[in-house]
């Protein structure tokens, strides 16, 4: 049983002094992707059936490859922006929020790190 | 964790029926939802056979006429019976709204009523409404000012600003908005919900008001503030057809703006 009043309750531990800059990156990101998806979907069906060759040709032109490392970069974030959400909204024990999302930033932060590598070791 | 099933005492049964007075031809049933926290029952789903032809138009009506003439064991809330007070609030044939304004023959055939969505309730219909009270009071909602006050006139407002709190200043705090948020539904003990947030805007564009920037910074939260991710449930619900969503997004938006 608490004793606590309900001001107390909702005053909590204040106010976390943050949000905004999620917010924002959140948007710029968004923003961001529309080109950078509609390109590589337009990309993808282009090279539809082209030889292993065609493509790792493709992949390194300097455009094409600053174009690749932009739409993973974007998107990780993206995505490690939105799961987030999806992890405050649902999870309520701490120990299990703490958790999740360590998981889904090291997670994102190493497929990121990894997919640039990627797209770098074939462009240069 | 967010709950999708009730829990098992929480599980709404079949109750009694009430039939029409012998003679009523023109009836229309209303089920409600009754839960009494003393008898140690599971909630249940009462009918009751109104006769249309005695009672008024409107939900409200409806529910005081089974309350004097059926079942006086029914609870609900109500004071003003013209949509200004908010206190009958409930849930309304899947929608959140005021019994008050809600007519009898806005659905066809029969009529459920329940309690507002994912509220502790007190009795029957009657929600608890200390947590949604707490959080309207933590956002200070009265003018703030640091300049002394004219010793001898009010504050004025020119037409333009006074303009700028329409929309806002109509809020009756039902609560049927932050009810039918999902956002809230999950985490009203840290998300202010729309109601809330409506009413914080409505003291950031006061033009009177002086503390803008401590208001925000109270905001400036991933629960407070960010849980509302634009599902617009509680523009759909206002019965006073106010946009929470928006006076949301323009709160937001100065965030956005002071900094940088
Ligand atoms: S717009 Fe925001 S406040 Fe309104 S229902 Fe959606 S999440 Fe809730
Ligand atoms: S915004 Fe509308 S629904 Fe929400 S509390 Fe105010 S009057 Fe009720
Ligand atoms: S009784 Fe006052 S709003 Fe319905």
């Amino acid at each position: 049983m608490s004793l606590r009043t309900p001001i107390s309750k909702v005053r909590g531990q204040g106010s976390a002094g943050s949000g905004t800059h999620h917010f924002w990156m959140q948007r710029v990101t968004a923003v961001a992707l529309i080109p950078l998806v509609i390109w590589f979907l337009y990309a993808l069906l282009s090279h539809m059936g082209g030889s292993r060759d065609e493509v790792i040709a493709w992949v390194s032109q300097p455009i094409v490859a600053v174009a690749f490392v932009l739409l993973l970069g974007a998107g990780l974030y993206h995505l490690k922006l939105g799961l987030q959400v999806v992890i405050e909204d649902y999870v309520h024990g701490e120990g299990m929020k703490l958790v999740s999302q360590l998981a889904v930033t090291l997670v994102t932060a190493a497929v990121g790190v990894a997919s640039v590598f990627a797209v770098l070791k074939i462009a240069l | 964790m967010a709950e999708f099933r009730l829990p098992k005492n929480s599980r709404v049964k079949k109750g009694k029926a009430f039939k029409a007075p012998k003679g009523a031809t023109n009836t229309k049933t209303i089920s409600v939802y009754r839960w009494d926290p003393d008898d140690g029952e599971n909630p249940r789903m009462d009918s009751y056979e109104v006769d249309l032809d005695s009672c008024g138009p409107m939900v409200l009506d409806a529910l005081i006429k089974i309350k004097n003439e059926m079942d006086s064991t029914l609870t609900f809330r109500r004071s003003c019976r013209e949509g200004v007070c908010g206190s009958c609030a409930m849930n309304i044939d899947g929608k959140n709204g005021l019994a008050c304004t809600t007519g009898l023959d806005e659905t066809k055939g029969d009529i459920g009523v329940n309690p507002l969505p994912h509220m502790e309730i007190i009795k029957d219909l009657v929600p608890d409404m200390t947590n949604f009270y707490a959080q309207y009071a933590s956002i200070e909602p009265w003018l703030k000012t640091k300049s002394v006050a004219p010793p001898d006139s009010e504050r004025l407002q020119s037409h333009e600003d006074r303009a700028k709190l329409d929309g806002l200043y109509e809020c009756i705090l039902c609560a049927c908005c932050s009810t039918s948020c999902p956002s809230y539904w999950w985490n009203e003990d840290r998300y202010l919900g729309p109601a809330v947030l409506l009413q914080a805007y409505r003291w950031l564009v006061d033009s009177r008001d002086e503390y803008a920037g401590e208001r925000l910074d109270q905001l400036e939260d991933p629960f407070r503030l960010y849980r509302c991710h634009t599902i617009m449930n509680c523009a759909q619900a206002c019965p006073k057809g106010l946009n929470p969503a928006k006076a949301i997004a323009e709160v937001k938006k100065m965030m956005v703006e002071r900094q940088g």
